[in-house]
């Protein structure tokens, strides 16, 4: 099978600071790959290069057979491809990053009725599944200020999902939750690998990448120090910097 | 001086000492019906024209309709150029920025009763040049109420263009990445994401720029005398050799008007600080 996404020699910079320093990398369909390391080894980075919300400044990017280079200016119709790419890509954010001024419902069926012109009706039976998918059926019409971090995140889940995504990016879900809520979100992102969707995480929870992924990618000062199965990977590093790092989170 | 100050300090110890067991509120309510007590004096003692008041009180009070009119109008023309300014000045676009810059700094740099008398007897002018197209006697001769309006607009616009800028850079950051996430293009996320979140820091300081307004109305007067409120006043007390009575009468009303707005105004600031209110959208 080809693979999904396709990371070709990427480079970031910001500024004089190089973020990435050429990674490559390539994912299958079903996949789960759950990328760590240190904060600033640019594993943020790397997960928002897939889907532009930061321009990469070298390299080659492709996300279900759209393909695109590194360019130095944003015209009119790169802009139109990156959103063929926001498209296929569902992103959860650290922060969750709700609209407050939706209720919940709401917020799962803006982007399919505004971006693809979804009839409201369709949209929002569909979302209905996905909330009863994420537990949160009877949240409906609540806003978000009412739900909990867990809540927020599972419908952010939600959200991403509404929209039919072929991959999903999940940028650190469940960094900024209360420790007795990660469970209820890492359970929903359970299911969801079970289900064979493609997925990339940044991501501490080691149980979880024990558990789900099917590779691991250490990344360390922008480049990929190591990856493999997560039996061999979390037992066997080969690396002294993977080993340290692993035996400071485990 | 010193023995006026220490009898005044001795004055002043003894009414707060005689009158710690009375509640402040109370003492307030006293010195607002003193205040009153006074203005009623003065007006009789003076002798002021009660006639005059009866006879033309209702013809200048007759402009109030007018002076709202001018206000709403002015209002809804000044949060649509401040929009428009606001989303310029943020722009990544040079004409876009360029302009919204030359706006606001022309307008803010210029005085208002010029900017009235520039519309509504300057502007006419260009229409009779030998030069001048015919249609721009159409475009450019209006009555004064919509000069009054357009030269409102224009001003407070300019000025309301830092509050909406405000507004639109309240919405965080994180906001727009999750909207640019799910596929949505720039335009729709300004429409979608960010002006309905604006709104809810925009609201409450429009409501004091429309009671800013209010007053200011009031130069339109010098403009055209006669219309609006305090036009009709001037208009009136000057002609009838009344001042007093006619300018009175129009203070009170613009005082009148103010104060309920105000009221209305703090109310609804107060429901937005809640937090949860809903500004956006239908209901389900």
């Amino acid at each position: 099978m080809d693979p999904i996404i396709k990371v070709e020699n990427l480079e970031k910079h910001f500024g004089d600071l190089q973020v990435l320093r050429g990674i490559s990398l390539d994912v299958e369909p079903g996949e789960v790959i759950v990328i760590f390391g240190r904060s600033g080894s640019g594993k943020s980075t790397l997960l928002r290069c897939v889907n532009f919300l930061e321009e990469p400044t070298g390299g080659c990017i492709e996300v279900d057979g759209v393909r695109m280079e590194a360019a130095p200016r944003v015209l009119r119709a790169r802009r139109e491809q990156i959103r063929q790419i926001r498209m296929k890509a569902g992103m959860v954010f650290q922060d969750f990053n709700l609209f407050p001024h939706l209720s919940v419902i709401e917020n799962l069926i803006e982007a399919p009725c505004i971006v693809k012109k979804e009839s409201k009706g369709e949209a929002r039976e569909f979302g209905l599944q996905l909330l009863d998918k994420v537990g949160l059926a009877e949240k409906a019409d609540e806003y978000p200020i009412r739900l909990s971090g867990g809540q927020k995140q599972r419908v952010a889940i939600a959200r991403a999902l509404c929209m039919r995504p072929r991959i999903m990016l999940f940028d650190e879900p469940t960094s900024a939750l209360d420790p007795e809520l990660v469970a209820e979100v890492l359970e929903v992102m359970r299911d969801l690998a079970k289900e064979g969707m493609t997925m990339m995480v940044v991501t501490h929870e080691m149980g979880f990448a024990r558990e789900v992924a099917s590779r691991m990618v250490f990344l360390h000062e922008g480049k990929v120090l190591e990856e493999g199965k997560p039996a061999d990977l979390i037992s066997g590093a080969r690396d002294e910097r993977t080993r340290r790092f692993l035996e400071a989170v485990l | 001086m010193t023995g006026v100050g220490a009898t005044m300090g001795r004055v002043r110890d003894r009414v707060e000492s005689g009158s710690s067991g009375v509640p402040f509120r109370v003492k307030l309510g006293l010195v607002y019906a003193g205040i009153a007590v006074a203005l009623v004096l003065v007006f009789f003692w003076f002798q002021f024209d009660t006639a005059f008041m009866r006879e033309w009180g209702p013809f200048i009070l007759g402009g109030i309709p007018l002076t709202l009119a001018i206000c709403f109008g002015g209002i809804a023309l000044a949060m649509v150029l401040a929009l428009f300014g606001a989303l310029g000045r943020l722009s990544k676009s040079a004409v876009a920025r360029g302009s919204a810059n030359f706006y606001v700094s022309f307008v803010r740099g210029t005085p208002l009763v010029v900017q009235i008398l520039f519309i509504y007897f300057a502007l006419p002018q260009l229409a009779f040049k030998p030069s001048s197209p015919a249609f721009l006697q159409t475009i450019l001769i209006f009555p004064v109420a919509f000069a009054a309006i357009l030269a409102l607009g224009i001003n407070y616009g300019a000025y309301m263009t830092e509050i909406f800028r405000a507004g639109i850079q309240a919405v965080g950051g994180g906001q727009i990445e999750a909207a640019h996430a799910l596929g949505m293009t720039d335009a729709q996320t300004t429409r979608r994401v960010v002006l309905p979140q604006a709104v809810r820091v925009i609201i409450p300081p429009t409501g004091n720029e429309f009671i800013a307004m209010l007053k200011d109305s009031a130069l339109i007067g010098i403009a055209a005398s006669g219309v609006e409120l305090f036009g009709r006043a001037q208009n009136t007390g000057l002609g009838q050799n009344r001042p007093f009575e006619a300018l009175a009468l129009a203070a009170m009303v613009y005082w009148l008007l103010t104060s309920i707005f105000s009221f209305f105004q703090k109310r609804l600031e107060n429901r937005i600080s809640r937090g949860h209110v809903r500004i956006e959208g239908g209901g389900h």
